[in-house]
């Protein structure tokens, strides 16, 4: 707390500036003004997987629930991309890194960056863990984990957390990859289950075995009915999950993290603004400005040339998608800065206003 | 003089000016697409740069004043380092950031939405006066602010009064205070001067102006001095030189992009209607460049290819240097005349100016080219109903364009 408050005196001999952003001359991370991270290693996991394991910079706390995810944001080509990727270290209160686990997609520009790509020394930026798949302390007493591909980095966040903790009951997990080779953590988890006897580990390839039709739950694992699920992998598994979970009516028993982004809606433009801070929220058709629709929802929207010269009316925009009106680009990166005075919401999208 | 129609004062078809906007606008999306990592890694580098070269003043003055024997020389250096950071922070940094020439690079820490800048207007404020006002309704009679700041005559169109007499001696405070009158501007001392000034809106920039020039003041004469125990007078004697230089070199760059003969004025017909394309043509009249070096360009912000900066303020200054023959190409192709010339010619057309029009316009004759009628501008900036309703239909017409 003395720390915090000779910081915040300096901040008279270095105004406008703050004490931190002299100090990141010395280290980019001694700055809490954005929460950063130095990638102290690249540790391969398979053939298209890596684990980068992150030293956060000041203001980061170690406190992420198992299972949530974090979002990083990468320099590619001058400009920060953002992405989110479930952490895959347990929490640790004295803890001096954190793991995220990524994999690269074909096509997938930031993933392949990320797990080829990226040097050790490199400094990122970190937004605080998110998300609600996660899982309760204490543990319900009997687990199913139902997982396919790079599904496993949450669930492996919870099943770390179980062994640190030694609570780890009984726990099914399911575990589907198209070859044992790209199976992320697979002698990690061998180890878990020789160490814990309450967890019971499936594998399945895919690619030799085929795909795992649901009606075979029941001779696999019998009381899947009784157990608290946690489902993660790719969109067409989590959804025959959902309808095999609903048609038992036992909707309210499983939690489910989608990596893959739902596709907008019918493609058309237009969509709901939701200004974060104010609460307030407004319908906009693909026609209406960001901008335009703000001032008709009553908030203090930032303005000034209102056609795209002058830079005032810049906001973050935390989530979805907006439309320059002037060529077509589509921004549709969380925390992205957009100019609201040439841009149309694109589906739902959140502003930090 | 001042146009009314730029595209028939340039003596182009409406077909050729659209034409030449489409060439501008084929530049800029050419350089949009080939921002990245060079142009992020430039102007890193040189925050990073400019961080510790004030970093360096402000310590050196500090630790030389228990030392007489080094104390002369290291204040010396010092000051001078912290006038040079002080003009990179302010023009190549802080004013090219506030354009969002930087906000391609997603880069919260470098963004016109939360720059700060080591000077005492708000950028808030700035925003507004420079960023909308100017670069919008760039040398247009009435409207442009920057027409002389509302303190100096710098139209022949603007109504002489006898205070104009003492134009070279505003002139000059202008010069050495510059900090303080660029922190007065989005004031609009013109509008107070006539009472049509909102006083709430009025008392809020006062207060945010207030607030931002304490602590410009307390940092640079009461703090660091206080730093450096016996030896404070000296220091605050450094800073005053620091702020000096920087105050002196911004004033000469900023009047040397506006106010050399080659730059024209226009009269409020000139928006009416007024085209994406017919826009980029006033810029490049309304505008001057000055020559240099590299290095020269760097501490000017790049404002010495101030027709560059005016057809594209959000492109990253670090690319105006090629921007450059191709616009001056352009101008060749179409046959619209290119201002440019070194410092010290557009700087003494600019004095010319300033002493000239002290006088009434009869006893002078003008330097300019004739460019139109002749007519009398009450200096006014258009009454908030009347601008936004203009705002509207230039959201038209940039949209239409594309």
């Amino acid at each position: 707390m003395t720390w915090e408050r000779v910081r915040k005196a300096a901040d008279k001999l270095t105004t406008p500036l703050l004490p931190d952003d002299y100090l990141t001359l010395i280290n980019p991370l001694w700055s809490s003004r954005e929460l950063r991270g130095r990638v102290e290693q690249v540790i391969p996991e398979t053939e298209d997987a890596a684990t980068l394991v992150i030293r956060p910079g000041w203001g980061w706390r170690y406190d992420h629930r198992p299972g949530q995810f974090v979002g990083i944001g990468v320099q590619v080509a001058g400009k920060y991309q953002w992405r989110s990727y479930s952490v895959s270290s347990p929490p640790v209160k004295s803890g001096r890194t954190l793991a995220i686990t990524v994999r690269a997609m074909p096509e997938g520009k930031m993933s392949e960056h990320l797990v080829r790509g990226l040097k050790p020394g490199t400094i990122v930026r970190l937004a605080t863990p998110a998300g609600d798949f996660v899982l309760p302390d204490p543990p319900p007493a009997k687990t199913l984990f139902l997982v396919g591909g790079s599904g496993i980095t949450p669930v492996m966040s919870m099943l770390r957390t179980l062994d640190r903790r030694n609570t780890m009951g009984d726990v099914a997990l399911h575990y589907s990859s198209t070859t044992p080779e790209r199976m992320i953590f697979r002698t990690e988890l061998h180890e878990l289950a020789a160490r814990h006897p309450g967890l019971k580990l499936h594998e399945r390839h895919t690619d030799t075995d085929g795909i795992f039709g649901w009606d075979g739950l029941d001779h696999l694992c019998p009381d899947w009915r009784e157990r608290e699920t946690w489902a993660c992998g790719p969109a067409p598994m989590l959804d025959a999950v959902e309808l095999h979970w609903a048609a038992a009516g036992l909707a309210d028993s499983l939690h489910l993290e989608r990596f893959s982004l739902a596709v907008t809606g019918d493609g058309g433009e237009g969509g709901t603004i939701t200004f974060q801070n104010s609460g307030k929220e407004i319908e906009a058709d693909g026609a209406t400005t960001v901008l335009e629709a703000g001032e008709k929802a009553g908030v203090g929207m930032p303005y000034g040339c209102r056609v795209g010269i002058c830079h005032t009316c810049t906001v973050t925009k935390i989530s979805g998608t907006v439309r320059d009106l002037r060529n077509g680009a589509e921004f549709d990166q969380p925390n992205e800065q957009v100019q609201t005075c040439v841009t149309v919401p694109v589906g739902p999208c959140t502003l930090n206003l | 003089m001042a146009i009314a129609d730029v595209a028939e004062y340039a003596h182009l078809t409406k077909d050729e000016v659209e034409q030449l906007g489409r060439e501008f606008d084929a530049i800029r999306a050419e350089i949009e697409e080939s921002r990245g990592a060079k142009d992020a890694a430039y102007i890193n580098k040189v925050i990073t740069t400019q961080r510790w070269m004030a970093a360096g003043a402000r310590i050196g003055m500090i630790v030389s004043s228990p030392f007489p024997r080094a104390r002369k020389p290291v204040l010396a250096a010092s000051a001078v380092t912290l006038g040079l950071a002080k003009i990179l922070e302010n023009m190549e940094i802080g004013h090219n950031v506030m354009h969002g020439q930087w906000d391609w690079m997603n880069d919260p820490e470098i963004h016109s939405s939360t720059w700060e800048w080591d000077t005492g207007q708000p950028a808030e404020q700035w925003k507004h006066s420079h960023n909308y006002i100017h670069h919008q309704f760039t040398n247009v009679l009435g409207v442009d602010n920057d027409i002389g700041y509302g303190v100096l005559r710098m139209a022949r169109e603007q109504k002489w009064t006898p205070v104009a007499l003492g134009q070279p001696v505003y002139n000059a405070l202008l010069a050495a205070l510059f900090q303080w009158g660029v922190a007065l501007h989005d004031l609009d001392l013109e509008a107070i001067r006539k009472g049509q000034k909102d006083p709430e809106e009025m008392k809020r920039q006062l207060k945010q102006i207030a607030k931002k020039g304490r602590n410009q003041i307390l940092k640079d004469y009461v703090l660091y001095p206080a730093l450096s125990g016996k030896e404070w007078k000296s220091t605050i004697k450094a800073n005053a030189t620091a702020n000096l230089m920087r105050n002196i070199w911004s004033y000469l760059i900023i009047f040397c992009g506006h106010f050399p003969d080659g730059a024209l004025h226009f009269t409020e017909e000139e928006l009416e209607d007024e085209t994406r394309a017919e826009w980029y043509l006033r810029q490049i009249f309304g505008t001057a460049n000055i020559e240099g070096g590299p290095l020269f360009h760097v501490m000017s912000g790049n404002l010495s290819y101030q027709i560059e900066h005016h057809l594209f303020p959000d492109l990253p200054s670090n690319r105006y240097a090629e921007i450059s023959p191709r616009v001056q190409a352009l101008c060749e192709k179409y046959g619209i005349p290119y201002s440019s010339g070194p410092l010290h010619r557009q700087y003494g057309q600019v004095l010319r100016t300033v002493m000239k029009l002290s006088l009434p316009n009869k006893m002078t004759k003008d330097d300019r080219p004739p460019t139109g009628a002749d007519i009398t501008i009450e200096h006014r900036r258009k009454a908030e109903e009347e601008r936004q309703i203009r705002r509207t239909e230039l959201g038209g017409w940039s949209r239409s364009a594309s």
